[in-house]
């Protein structure tokens, strides 16, 4: 089945700026994918390319197999999108806000208007000036998970949400997936995208860093192994792929690269393991490892 | 399977199809934004449709008799009335009609440029700016949709302005077609600078940007059919260059001719073309006018908020001052022509510059000053205005948190205006000044320094008026009621004296108590109590202000 989103070497400069240099992007139908990257790495600008508002310098670009640019129109009926920073009409109320935009994709499920409204905890007869940011992302995304679509493109769509409406974001994203719609999320909330993503993709500098299965990417980095044995086990710092080698009372804590573990194992089972901890990395070491300066220049 | 294949040789019916997709959604968007203009349009409508009915009803009694009628021709056969008003035809028998179309058509043609031009900014280049067309246009909605339905309403708001204005005069009995004419004149010059802001919006990455430039267009519209119709009477080769020209050049209800409004038709078509083209070759929220990069550290003369503000305003005082400097320069140089047909009919001299008994010269440009004051009032209660704006953002509840103080914030605010007017008025004055002086020639003695220090007479005027508007600011009314005050001082102080309204009004109007300087000799008392008047007005908007509740 060819991809949902299929991004290949774009590249989008501003002026002398390059904000995308060659960036890479893919999305199987059914998937929640999360588009991770630092302030100014490019992602709302390669959002901004596969909904049609920019044009891509170079590279192409496929949306359900289609060029966003010139399909927008045809394509927006089977996404929606929520932006990070929703602005609305002032004098509008949020409940007209919501029809409109749900009207300019082609209606809705009006019990599935109200359904969410009262999930997310939305009065919808107060104008928008007199809302909070947090209540503007409200309107967008009740507009966006109203609409039978197969596409939901959003970008950092809870960074006004309290705790209690992440919850419900994340069971309306659970939901989305079982229902077989396929969910870009873009996301400074690792914890979020750790819960919710199949696959993640990671940029920087508008390059496309890392990007697989939550459960790869974890290989790339090393595992914490925390151990104690009835024998000395320093040995083990001789080993390849083994680092960070200190001790910890009588605890001898090491981190250790993906491949190199059996080898590992097969030097500490002689030595009377008392216990032994391998924790895998988590998204925030990842994404920390990614972008800390040794990781320059890594591509997969 | 490939994936390229759908863009490729399509069928001429799918390629249709995608130029219909375009425009997807412009119905949708247009009912929106007649919604969000559901007061806005009717507004401007009945305010002009009043305008006209006023004066319709007003006039007859101001000119009761032929012979007054005439007296008043006789100023339009004056370069300097026609500068300020329109061509100049019909005037050898002048009627209630000729004077609508002579002399107020250019007005109501302003005013329904500004509207359209506001209106299209508001419904494209606004919404990029703030994020809001991103949101729209991920619906189904085309490229062009948007801008079409922007276009769609300027075409409603200018057709409700012509209607409504046809009714007000066929309601004064005024001839048919002839008040048709006159309604479709102002029409086309809405529709003419409507889609002049869309191509503006086009280029502009700011709304700001966008309104200035169409702004400025309109200026240079006025201008040049104020020079053209200086230069002959009934109208010269520069009259033909302006839109406002075109829509006077009718020649209602003397010797109507609907061909002249044939060129803002096209005109219009013209620049929505060029705007469609534009739109279809930039990505959303991008301008095709670079946006400069700025300093990336703040210098210390940013280091408070009067700071800010005059780094907020620069660009808008600069353009002001362009504006009144270029416009006084203009007028001031018309000053020896106006002296000489007054020394031919010294009647006119009282009618435009007030019976002063000195100087011809002196009082017409002391008359003119007058009417650059209003205009720097204007600017006053704008600039004041914005406060608003920055509260309503949020931004001015960052500042008071940075440690600004609400009673320095404001007065800052107030200092910057009133700097920027000192300079605006002292621009127009040695405009007027220079430009009279120039023409008179080496005996002019002092004129251009008499006129730049006269112009300073009016601060402590614009000072009440700014100070007003921060009162309004303060208590956080609406700024409804400084607008109507301002612009019923302005309507008294430009048409009382001719519609011989009552003398007790015209005595009480603000302008008008500022001594004529520099053809009267400088009386300090007047000013002194505008300026405690103004003083007054902030002791007030200061508590006022520090006692409410921020918007945002």
């Amino acid at each position: 089945m060819s991809p949902v989103i299929d991004v290949h070497k774009l590249s989008k400069n501003f002026g002398a700026v390059r904000a995308l240099d060659e960036l890479d992007l893919r999305l199987q139908a059914g998937e929640v994918h999360g588009f991770l990257g630092p302030n100014g790495a490019g992602k709302s600008t390669t959002i901004r390319v596969l909904l049609g508002a920019a044009k891509a310098d170079s590279g192409t670009v496929r949306l359900f197999g289609e060029d966003p640019w010139t399909e927008a129109v045809r394509l927006h009926r089977r996404l929606a999108y929520v932006p990070g920073d929703v602005n609305l009409w002032p004098k509008i109320t949020g409940g007209e806000a919501v029809d409109l935009l749900v009207s300019l994709r082609g209606g809705a499920d009006g019990r599935r208007r109200s359904e969410l409204l009262e999930r997310f905890d939305l009065d919808p007869s107060r104008k928008a000036r007199t809302y909070s940011k947090g209540n503007r992302q409200k309107v967008a995304l009740v507009a966006a998970l109203a609409s039978d679509v197969e596409l939901l493109v959003l970008d950092e769509p809870t960074s006004g949400l309290d705790p209690l409406m992440e919850r419900v974001f994340q069971d309306c994203v659970r939901e989305a997936k079982a229902a077989g719609r396929t969910v870009l999320l873009s996301s400074h909330l690792l914890a979020e995208v750790e819960t919710l993503c199949d696959r993640v993709t990671i940029i920087r500098q508008g390059r496309t860093v890392q990007s697989g299965a939550l459960s790869e990417l974890r290989h790339l980095a090393r595992a914490a192994v925390s151990v104690v044995c009835g024998k000395d086990p320093s040995g083990v710092a001789l080993l390849p792929g083994v680092h960070d080698v200190r001790r910890d009372g009588g605890r001898l804590l090491f981190s250790v690269e993906d491949g190199a573990l059996p080898a590992v194992l097969e030097h500490l089972l002689p030595l009377d393991i008392r216990s032994f901890t391998s924790t895998p990395p988590t998204l925030e070491e990842l994404f920390v490892h990614q972008y800390s300066p040794d990781a320059q220049g890594a591509r997969p | 399977m490939s994936t390229e294949a759908p863009s490729r040789g399509q069928p001429d019916g799918l390629r249709g199809a995608r130029a219909a997709g375009a425009l997807a959604g412009t119905g949708r968007l247009f009912r929106f934004a007649l919604l969000q203009d559901r007061l806005r349009i009717p507004l401007w409508a009945l305010a002009l449709g009043g305008l006209v009915g006023y004066f319709g009803a007003v006039l007859p009694l101001a000119y009761p008799d032929q012979a007054a009628l005439q007296t008043r021709a006789a100023i339009l056969k004056d370069p300097s009335g026609a500068l300020l008003s329109g061509p100049g035809y019909g005037l050898e028998n002048y009627t209630l009609g000729a004077m609508l179309a002579n002399e107020v058509l250019g007005m109501l043609a302003v005013a329904a440029a500004l509207m359209s031009i506001f209106l299209v900014v508001r419904h494209t280049r606004a919404e990029e700016e703030s994020g809001r067309a991103e949101l729209v246009r991920a619906g189904v909605v085309g490229r062009y949709a948007p801008l079409t339905a922007a276009l769609g309403a300027l075409l409603v708001a200018n057709a409700a302005v012509a209607v409504i204005l046809a009714a007000a005069m066929l309601g004064n009995g005024l001839a048919a077609a002839d008040s048709l004419a006159l309604a479709a004149g102002v029409a086309a010059v809405g529709l003419v600078f409507g889609a002049g802001a869309a191509v503006t919006s086009q280029l502009s990455q700011s709304a700001r940007g966008a309104t200035g430039l169409a702004g400025g267009a309109l200026g240079l519209a006025y201008l040049l059919r104020g020079i053209g119709d200086a230069q002959r009477v009934g109208g010269s080769a520069l009259s033909w260059l302006s839109p406002i020209g075109w829509s006077q050049q009718t020649r209602a209800f003397v010797d109507l001719r609907w061909w002249p409004l044939l060129p803002s038709v096209v005109l219009a078509a013209l620049l929505c073309l060029a705007a469609y083209l534009l739109a279809s070759r930039r990505d959303l929220g991008a301008g095709l006018l670079a946006a400069h990069p700025g300093p990336s550290r703040g210098s210390r003369a940013l280091a408070s908020p009067a700071g800010l503000v005059l780094r907020l305003e620069r660009g808008s005082i600069l353009s002001w001052c362009l504006g009144l400097f270029a416009f006084a320069l203009l007028t001031g140089s018309m000053g020896q022509t106006i002296v000489e047909s007054f020394e031919a009919r010294p009647e006119l001299a009282v009618v435009i510059g007030g019976s002063t008994g000195g100087d011809p010269l002196r009082a017409a440009l002391s008359a003119f000053l007058r009417y650059f004051a209003m205009a720097v009032a204007v600017h006053a209660v704008v600039t004041v205005n914005r406060l608003r704006r920055e509260e309503d953002s949020g931004r001015t509840a960052l500042l008071l948190a940075a440690g600004a103080g609400r009673a320095r914030l404001l007065l800052h605010c107030l200092a910057v205006t009133l700097a920027a007017d000192a300079v605006l008025l002292l621009a127009a004055g040695f405009g007027l000044g220079a430009g009279a002086a120039s023409a008179v020639g080496p005996d002019s003695g002092n004129l251009a320094l008499d006129v730049t220090a006269a112009s300073l007479a009016y601060l402590p005027l614009v000072s009440c008026f700014a100070a007003l508007a921060a009162l309004a600011y303060g208590l956080r009314t609406g700024s409804w009621w400084v607008w109507l005050i301002l612009i019923a001082s302005l309507l008294i102080g430009l048409y009382g004296p001719v519609l011989r309204l009552p003398e007790a009004l015209l005595q009480a109007e603000p302008f008008g108590l500022v001594p004529a300087v520099p053809s009267v000799p400088l009386n300090g008392t007047p000013l002194l109590l505008m300026g405690l008047t103004a003083l007054v007005l902030l002791a007030a908007a200061v508590p006022a202000f520090r006692r409410r509740d921020l918007s945002a």
